[in-house]
């Protein structure tokens, strides 16, 4: 087997800002439906401009941990806090104004299909009540992040897989969230969409810096995110210097619903864990 | 004492099946017969969905009351279930107007009161036929859109992505439908009721040759307040009986397209009997209190 390529953190990012207080925290967090736990002892925070990547083959509980984030499942046992705040026991009804401090993008984008790009990317600013023109401009704008100002008044149904995917991404930046939630992004989709849709994700992190928890089993997307960053004068991404890697986009890894590695690209690479090795390989 | 689990008790429209056999495991941990766990499980589990059904409406209704209230979502699901079901409930109350007439002119005959069909008639679909009519048929059409509307949202994500952007899909989806659907049952009666006299006195005048100024007349002699209170206060409760319902079963269903279909088989059927049911005790209680 070749020996995987020494990753330092790059030179140009700041220092992990895994000091300050987290915007997510999981303590011992368990959660059973019928039969066995999907999750059990789960426990890991995001800090403040961190980027996440949670990995492990299909049915391990990766997306019920990300709908744990935002108080859509709630746990059996265990703490959640988010912004703060224990969330494991808040009623509903408090948890809808910290969900909208909050983005999400889900598995298959999740659009309301009777309502129209406009008007899907704008439901909470509608919700808000803030005036159409002031709407229409955030919007564009959005869109314009992720390159489909175009299809402002389609409807979902007339947009392919990765569109979809890329005016989810539009709908969870539009309200500027503190934080955000990519359940398999780039799940079920050729690899030149994929990669678009990693560009998009890597250029909100650079350009952003908003904190964010990922769920892939593509291995291949979480590496291209560590070692690259997104270059805002030739609006791409581009590669960081060869063994250089994103400081501040870490990994975790869960096997059976425990939570089996939290570090670094590096950490991963080298760890001894075999089912983490036999899943790198 | 077993405990539901918090889960469950929290957000019990949106409690996956899986939760539920937890819940109703721990109901259950002792061992017992195989037939006795089948009558065990199945008793437990409509205890469980009459709870969740109860703890869903009772939410429904309680948002009436606190802000925010999504007014425009009310006049657009008012627009779907009125102005929709409008041309059905209008020609199935006009077609069973006639279908009385035909029947009451034949069997009155024999005793020489055909003059009454009027009265018969007007009475038999204000009291019960308009609205048990009208809530059966808008049950089929509208019951079923809101089973498989919310139903499909649920298994694409779309509730998930709703509670996500900080909206309560029970605010925003059930509590205008629900109250539309009461509000427009009310008025389809009216108009089922109407054209069922109006089928009835052409049936009589064309097809029976009968005298139509009679018809009208018996018609409207007969007719007493507490008729009409019966009339009408039977749909507000088969408007409540069809969007409960058809929302209960969409916002519960797993299991993909199929589950879709099975939520709306469910919601139909349910929301049917349940009409009946209703009507039969409604009736029941009316009676005494007007007789």
């Amino acid at each position: 087997m070749n020996e995987p390529p020494v990753f330092a953190q790059s030179a140009q990012d700041p220092a992990p800002a895994t000091e300050a207080t987290p915007v997510v925290a999981f303590r011992n967090v368990s959660i059973a439906f019928d039969g066995p736990p999907v999750l059990q002892d789960v426990s890991f925070s995001v800090a403040p401009g961190e980027t996440r990547i949670l990995l492990g083959p299909a049915g391990v509980g990766k997306s019920v941990l990300l709908k744990l984030v935002n108080g859509l499942l709630r746990p059996d046992q265990g703490s959640i806090e988010l912004f703060g705040q224990d969330i494991s026991q808040m009623p509903e009804a408090k948890l809808f104004p910290l969900r909208t401090r909050t983005g999400m993008v889900f598995q298959e984008g999740a659009l309301f299909d009777s309502l129209t790009v406009r008007d899907n990317v704008a439901y909470q600013l509608i919700g808000e009540r803030v005036p159409y023109d002031e709407i229409d401009s955030r919007v564009r704008e959005a869109l314009r992040f992720v390159q489909l100002e175009q299809t402002f008044d389609l409807y979902p149904g007339s947009l392919s897989g990765g569109m979809k995917r890329r005016v989810a991404i539009a709908r969870a930046l539009i309200h500027q969230p503190e934080l955000l939630l990519y359940d398999s992004p780039t799940g079920g989709l050729d690899p030149i969409t994929s990669t678009t849709i990693v560009e998009l994700i890597v250029k909100e992190r650079d350009v952003y810096r908003t904190p964010s928890l990922l769920v892939t089993h593509r291995l291949q997307d979480a590496f291209t995110m560590c070692t690259h960053r997104f270059d805002t004068e030739q609006n791409r991404m581009v590669p960081l210097p060869t063994g250089d890697t994103d400081p501040n986009t870490t990994f975790l890894m869960l096997e059976e619903g425990r939570l089996i590695f939290d570090g670094s690209l590096h950490d991963i690479l080298h760890t001894d864990n075999k089912f983490v090795r036999e899943f790198l390989e | 004492m077993h405990r539901i689990p918090l889960r469950l008790m929290r957000y019990p429209v949106l409690a996956t099946p899986q939760s539920r056999k937890a819940a109703l495991s721990l109901l259950s941990p002792e061992p017992a017969k195989p037939m006795a766990i089948n009558i065990d499980r199945t008793a437990k589990q409509l205890v469980l969905t009459v709870q969740d059904y109860s703890l869903f409406v009772s939410n429904a209704v309680a948002n009436l009351f606190r802000p925010p209230r999504y007014w425009p979502e009310f006049l657009v699901q008012s627009d779907i279930i009125g102005v929709g079901s409008t041309s059905i409930v209008l020609l199935s109350g006009f077609f069973t107007g006639g279908v009385l007439a035909l029947q009451s002119a034949a069997t009155l005959s024999a005793f020489g009161a055909t003059a009454i069909t009027g009265r018969f008639v007007s009475l038999t679909m204000i009291r019960e036929l308009g609205p048990v009519l009208t809530g059966v048929m808008v049950s089929g059409r509208n019951a079923s859109s809101m089973a498989s509307e919310l139903g499909s949202m649920v298994v694409t994500e779309q509730i998930d992505a709703m509670r996500a952007l900080g909206v309560d899909p029970m605010r925003k989806l059930v509590t205008p439908r629900l109250f539309a659907c009461i509000s427009m049952l009310f008025f389809l009666t009216i108009v089922a009721d109407a054209f069922g006299i109006l089928g009835g006195g052409i049936v009589t005048i064309f097809m029976n040759n009968q005298n139509g100024t009679q018809y009208f007349s018996t018609a409207w002699e007969a007719l007493r307040y507490p008729d009409i209170i019966q009339g009408l206060v039977k749909p507000l409760f088969s408007g409540f009986i069809i969007a409960s319902i058809g929302c209960f079963y969409g916002m519960r269903t797993t299991g993909g397209t199929e589950g879709v279909g099975r939520s709306t088989i469910q919601a139909v059927v349910t929301a049917s009997v349940l009409i009946i049911f209703v009507d039969f005790l409604l009736t029941q209680v009316l009676l005494t209190l007007f007789t």
